[in-house]
């Protein structure tokens, strides 16, 4: 079981830093001038905030969507691996924790798709 | 602007090495470095520190979570606390002043740099003379554990349940509203108060912060606080950073970088401090 666990938390990250990278190198070939600056908090605009619109733009080849795209992979990594600890516990039969991996992903999932 | 993302990954590599090598973990380090060294809001720096953390904890628990170290059961019993924790962290962090995080950031990296002189301390409960007391639900939880040491298997029992699950639940918290891991205050948690082994804590405490980072973050990204080119240097850098302390941290001795560093930490500190309390942050 911890093999398997390991094995989703590294392919996980190495994903997610993969599209982090790619979008990142599209990004800057595309915008080589652009200007840096995060000295004021404007909020991000709605295709980097929307899940939606994130997959779809990323589909697109867009730089900063599938930055997006893998930091939600990201952030999606250790909530698989809370799912697949629930499977765990359903396979021993373990009933206490599966209660208490149940309410941790109850938690997790109403915290991420309620937004 | 490529010159700027190259040395935003520098910093951020950096941030990532002496993050894992003085054990004080990346986010610890990143914000103040976004904010007091590249002049980033630090709302965009709590976001990105954020996506850093779960990317470090994710990385580094896959390496040993083979190692017989961790204790899943208790772990995710107190992800209980951490997460509902950190959704109230982030929603406090919304409706915050900024210059009031950053009072109490500065006062959290006072007490991390105090804090990282006690790492080495190793609690040895089974020697106790007194027989340990457990409630029922420490006896449902049925999560003691054992350990490889170098002279054998060790075995150790859980206590202070209650105390543990609220001094996670403010882990929780602080590390909703600062985008850090909270990783001193998790290991505080179960080494001193539950009487859980030092390296069983800090491995746990190490795996713990993922999930707890991971139910703060959608609500961070939903509310535009996560910048994909600020995100994505920070992000690759504190990985490659904290991995490669990883490896550093089994050779050399680090008491003369704890040293450095914590000096270094606090007068980040009082900076972070004095610029919330002048409303310049």
């Amino acid at each position: 079981m911890s093999s398997v666990m390991g094995s989703l938390l590294r392919v996980g990250v190495l994903l997610s830093a993969l599209l982090v990278i790619v979008g990142g190198v599209i990004f800057l070939i595309q915008h080589p001038h652009e200007t840096f600056n995060y000295s004021a908090f404007k909020g991000e605009p709605a295709r980097f905030r929307q899940v939606n619109l994130i997959i779809q733009e990323a589909l697109n080849f867009r730089g900063r969507s599938i930055i997006q795209l893998g930091l939600i992979l990201l952030i999606a990594t250790p909530v698989a691996r809370v799912i697949f600890s629930l499977f765990g516990f359903l396979f021993e039969k373990d009933w206490t924790y599966v209660v208490i991996t149940f309410i941790v992903l109850t938690i997790l999932l109403n915290s991420l798709l309620t937004f | 602007m490529i010159s700027t993302v190259i040395i935003l990954f520098a910093g951020a590599l950096f941030a990532g090495l002496i993050g894992s090598l003085t054990g004080l973990g990346g986010g610890v380090i990143l914000v103040p470095l976004l904010t007091i060294g590249f002049g980033v809001d630090i709302r965009y720096a709590i976001g990105t520190s954020l996506i850093s953390v779960i990317a470090t904890s994710s990385g580094a628990a896959s390496a040993y979570v083979k190692e017989g170290l961790l204790n899943i059961r208790i772990g995710m019993f107190l992800e209980i606390a951490t997460t509902l924790g950190a959704i109230a962290g982030a929603a406090i962090a919304i409706f915050a002043p900024t210059h009031a995080i950053a009072v109490i950031f500065g006062l959290v990296l006072i007490y991390s740099a105090i804090n990282s002189f006690q790492k080495s301390r190793e609690v040895i409960n089974t020697n106790d003379p007194n027989p340990i007391k457990q409630g029922w639900l420490t006896k449902l939880l049925k999560a003691d554990g054992s350990y490889p040491t170098t002279s054998g298997i060790k075995f150790y029992k859980l206590q202070n349940l209650g105390g543990g699950f609220l001094m996670m639940s403010l882990a929780g918290i602080l590390s909703g509203l600062l985008g850090i891991g909270s990783g001193a205050l998790k290991v505080i948690a179960m080494d001193s108060i539950m009487k859980i082994p030092f390296k069983v804590s800090t491995t746990t405490s190490n795996f713990m912060i993922g999930v707890t980072a991971a139910a703060s973050a959608g609500i961070y990204l939903s509310r535009g606080y996560i910048d994909p080119v600020l995100s994505m240097p920070v992000m690759v850098g504190v990985l490659i950073g904290s991995l490669v302390g990883a490896k550093l941290l089994l050779k050399s001795r680090t008491k003369s970088i704890r040293i450095i560093f914590a000096i270094v930490i606090t007068l980040l500190a009082i900076e972070m401090i004095y610029n919330g309390i002048t409303k310049n942050i």
